[in-house]
């Protein structure tokens, strides 16, 4: 019985097939490139200035799935990804010492923000550090929204629990939304409550948020991205050429000019640093 | 409250201005679903027909399991249809990921299972002697199965609305295995997912009118099919 079932599920698929066959040209998927990347370079619209210049002159088809860093290292790790755009350095480290990736280059970064409602009920404002921003958001029971997703910003964000000595997980006033950057600065904004998010981001949704940024500049808030090319030796499947060309695109000179033009003709400010070549030691981690 | 009007207005702006991108996704999205449900149309009908008009030990068992298919989690069926397509999966050589075809496929899977079950709930809901008298008029076997799906259309059609209803509107799946690729596999239902994730509420609110003006639209038609020559 459950043979016709799958039998049934068998016919649409080859109907589709011959549907589709007429439309998938042969060869092309040496023609397509597949960047798994973190929501931020999405969201922010970064990638929509850069992808079409990257597709016009390399001639490869980007597709593009915007998850958390966290997704995005588990496609690369499987070999389901092609090149990953990501920002969780500790992570990124742990994935080329596992052999995943055959290249890891430093692209940019920007920072990430501590964001509150204004009436600021931990009084966080103006504090220095990071690690005392978020002591005073636990002792003062303030509604804080986790990304609660393993992305590069919740990756961030357990370090400097870790750093205030802060065991969050679990306390009621610690929610995990599960969401994107942007739904979860929406939660925020929802619930009066502080949340950790990239400047990128932040900037350009705030328009509807009424958050404020209330703790900035701590050398722990760095957001750092790398490029990584997933290894072909690992996954033979991985279109190692594309990869390449996306990696070699991103580190470009011209690439790095555009990442710090964008944004400021609407934001008034970059919301993303260019730092191709540079040691990440010069940024001061 | 201004922010739903707001949305209805760039909606409105959306389309009388024929934006190209909106436009783009409407389309996509009018051609994925209409293709899943019209494979389910065939699917389903045959596969309902078969089931209700056949005797055969277990049909309870086949039926119980076509009705709780009709209610599959699209997040489910994404998820499956993603492994099952991966690069390391077992139909890899596919090359279907992230592709329109994809989401055809996916979109089947949610689709078809509910026109099969409306389709034998509609004609095992035929009189039982029908079936006798049409085959003492002396038709065939294929005619009276032709005949018994004609006198079955109205609820047949209501199968087929809700199987197009079930798939236009998901996201879940369509977001796992399209992945919501601007240009490519972006449909109405993904963009707005992701419009919402950027906070443009009044762009996500417009999408969500175009998709149910689309809905609409879909559906006068096919109720005015389903109305013809309405049986006395």
């Amino acid at each position: 019985m459950k043979g016709k079932v799958r039998f049934s599920h068998g016919l649409s698929v080859l109907a589709m097939l011959v549907v589709f066959a007429l439309s998938t040209t042969a060869g092309a998927a040496s023609k397509n490139l597949i960047l798994a990347t973190t929501t931020s370079t999405q969201d922010s619209g970064l990638l929509d200035v850069l992808l079409p210049v990257f597709e016009k002159e390399s001639g490869y088809f980007v597709k593009t799935i915007a998850v958390g860093s966290g997704q995005a290292m588990a496609m690369g790790e499987k070999g389901e990804a092609d090149v990953l755009l990501v920002h969780s350095p500790e992570a990124e480290k742990k994935f080329m010492d596992k052999g995943a990736g055959s290249s890891r280059r430093l692209v940019m970064h920007n920072d990430f923000i501590i964001v509150g409602p204004a009436g600021d009920p931990a009084k966080i404002r103006g504090v220095k550090t990071s690690a005392e921003a978020f002591k005073k958001i636990a002792h003062s029971g303030s509604i804080f929204l986790s990304r609660g997703d393993n992305s590069g910003t919740h990756a961030k964000e357990k370090g400097l629990w870790k750093s205030a000595a802060v065991s969050a997980e679990g306390q009621k006033w610690y929610q995990q939304t599960g969401l994107g950057m942007g739904q979860t600065l929406n939660v925020a904004a929802e619930k009066k409550g502080y949340t950790l998010t990239d400047r990128a981001t932040y900037l350009s949704m705030k328009k509807n948020l009424g958050l404020e940024i209330l703790v900035e500049g701590d050398a722990k808030l760095l957001n750092i991205y790398h490029v990584i090319e997933v290894n072909p030796a690992k996954w033979p499947k991985v279109n190692s050429p594309a990869a390449k060309a996306f990696a070699d695109f991103m580190v470009s000179k011209r690439t790095q000019e555009l990442i710090g033009r964008f944004g400021v003709d609407k934001f008034g400010a970059p919301l993303f640093f260019p730092d191709a070549g540079k040691k990440p030691e010069s940024l001061g981690l | 409250m201004d922010l739903i009007l707001d949305g209805i207005r760039m909606a409105w702006h959306l389309l009388v201005t024929l934006d190209k991108e909106v436009l783009a996704v409407t389309l996509l999205s009018l051609k994925v679903s209409g293709l899943a449900t019209l494979i389910s149309l065939v699917i389903g009908v045959i596969g309902g027909t078969a089931i209700a008009l056949a005797d055969f030990p277990g049909k309870r068992l086949m039926v119980s399991v076509v009705n709780t298919s009709m209610g599959l989690p699209p997040v489910v069926v994404g998820l499956f249809v993603t492994i099952m397509l991966w690069r390391n999966g077992p139909l890899s050589r596919w090359e279907i990921l992230y592709t329109p075809t994809a989401m055809v496929i996916a979109q089947t899977i949610i689709a078809a299972p509910i026109v099969m079950g409306i389709s034998i709930a509609a004609i095992q809901n035929l009189p039982p002697d029908l079936r006798l008298q049409i085959l003492a008029l002396g038709a065939s076997r294929r005619q009276m199965v032709w005949l018994l799906v004609r006198e079955a259309r109205l609820p047949l059609m209501a199968g087929i609305m809700a199987g197009f209803g079930g798939v236009i509107s998901e996201v879940g799946a369509s977001i796992m295995v399209g992945g919501n690729i601007k240009g490519y596999t972006r449909v109405l239902t993904t963009a707005t997912v992701m419009e919402t994730g950027k906070g443009n509420f009044d762009t996500a609110i417009a999408l969500g009118v175009i998709l149910l003006a689309l809905c609409f639209a879909v559906n006068y038609l096919l109720t005015r099919v389903q109305q013809r020559e309405r049986p006395r």
